[in-house]
């Protein structure tokens, strides 16, 4: 007699479970795009200023800089779980690649955390500074872009 | 029956004239190039992109690049493989001549007469000086050797038949400019970075049936060759983008909105970014000036 109830629990959580996983998917691709928005508002004024439409601000620059080493520091391995690529869920351009080559991924993520962190340095320096600090800081998001984000 | 004797002639004629029609082109043999400089040579290198599609998969790009081939670019015609132009006499090309580098180049022909796929975009390269070949091949030289094979292209029937190639030339291979008019000295210079070097042309202006660049939709973005997605329009009227942004995208690869480029476009912001700023502005100033699409 127990058989039922038993049958009724493990069809509710294997149907659940997926429905759960997806949420948490979903979650955790607006999390990291949230993360990706945080990144361009803080990189807007020093990208404005190192193409001479914004005048350099020393101070602008180093606060946009110093919430843009922090950001990149934040811990992402929830942002990143299984499951959250373009093949697997909705609304992301997350090649699978990513988790196929973690090792890679995760050094270009320390090189980008580096070259923000140079930007940092050199944001409230001078206008020299935070334009020689861009490109490295470009190429250094451009390089996950390049291998690991699908065509629009 | 007299008839069928001059259809028969004919059709010998026809196909005389078509196989002499669709013989690869060369350079005239006693054509005196210049001493190359390698030091000029590397801005062309640079400019042509050449690294973005020799390097192996995956390599990085370094102060000397190994270009050893090996990349693979997927086409409705079939997949193309880059081969090895490093200097390894035998692998790669360092027994080349200039006058060979020059008619790969500019007539897509090598150094045996076999027509070259365009995937290696001579259609871009037709326009380039001598002079710039001789820096580029003085250049290369510099660069090491690497002894891997190249690997042959996966390119099925009808499109393995070389000598086909001679008929997509004759339509499609030309050497005048797409702008026509340039008036000043920096229009003139985007227009050959553009157009003789960076081969911007070869993904963002849609291709015809056979493969052919539309030059009246010149740089109005066209699908991704490999499948996924569009490249995007970059006449000024399909771009959105001041001159201030196009030269910030091209010296730090970041959007006006403050995303990055993706893909291929990451390799080719890496090669404008070591140009001078002036080359910069100078493809922004030619951008500006390519008329809407018809």
């Amino acid at each position: 007699m127990l058989f039922r109830p038993l049958l009724a629990l493990s069809l509710m959580i294997s149907c659940a479970l997926p429905a759960f996983a997806e949420g948490e998917a979903d979650a955790a691709i607006k999390a990291r795009k949230s993360q990706m928005t945080l990144y361009a508002f803080n990189l807007a004024p020093l990208g404005e200023m190192a193409k001479g439409t914004l005048a350099y601000d020393a101070d602008v620059a180093s606060k946009a800089a110093t919430n843009l080493a922090a950001l990149a520091k934040l811990d992402q391995s929830r942002l990143w779980r299984e499951g959250t690529d373009q093949m697997s869920a909705e609304n992301t351009r997350a090649l699978p690649d990513i988790w196929d080559n973690m090792d890679d991924v995760m050094a270009k993520s320390l090189a980008m955390t580096g070259a923000a962190d140079a930007m940092q340095l050199a944001a409230g320096t001078d206008l020299a500074s935070l334009q020689a600090a861009m490109g490295a800081l470009g190429g250094a998001c451009g390089a996950c872009h390049k291998l690991y984000r699908a065509p629009e | 029956m007299r008839i069928f004797a001059m259809f028969g002639g004919a059709c010998v004629v026809g196909a005389a004239a078509g196989w002499m029609l669709t013989a690869p082109t060369f350079a005239d043999p006693d054509l005196t190039v210049p001493a190359g400089d390698a030091a000029r040579g590397a801005t062309v290198f640079t400019a042509a992109g050449c690294a973005s599609c020799h390097i192996a998969p995956g390599a990085t790009k370094a102060e000397h690049p190994v270009l050893s081939g090996g990349q693979r670019f997927a086409s409705d015609f079939g997949t193309f493989i880059a081969p090895n132009i490093s200097t390894d006499a035998k692998q790669g090309i360092g027994a080349w001549s200039t006058l060979d580098l020059l008619n790969a180049l500019r007539h897509g022909t090598s150094p045996a007469g076999q027509h070259y796929y365009p995937a290696l975009p001579y259609a871009t390269y037709t326009r380039m000086t001598d002079t710039d070949v001789a820096d580029l091949r003085a250049y290369l030289a510099t660069l090491p050797a690497d002894a891997t094979p190249s690997q042959p292209h996966e390119v099925g029937f009808p499109f393995n038949i070389r000598r086909a190639l001679g008929v997509w030339k004759l339509l499609f291979l030309r050497d005048d400019w797409v702008l026509a008019e340039a008036p000043t000295p920096e229009l003139e210079r985007g227009r050959y970075i553009v157009e003789a070097l960076a081969h911007c042309g070869e993904c963002h202006t849609p291709r015809n049936g056979l493969g052919g660049l539309q030059r009246d939709r010149w740089l109005s973005g066209a699908p991704n060759p490999n499948g996924k997605g569009t490249i995007p329009d970059i006449t000024a009227a399909g771009l959105t983008w001041s001159s201030a942004d196009i030269v910030g995208y091209l010296t730090t690869g970041f959007t006006p909105e403050f995303d990055t480029a993706g893909g291929h476009m990451v390799a080719v912001v890496e090669n404008m970014a070591q140009l001078p700023d002036s080359d910069r502005a100078a493809v922004a100033a030619y951008l500006k000036a390519i008329p809407k699409a018809e």
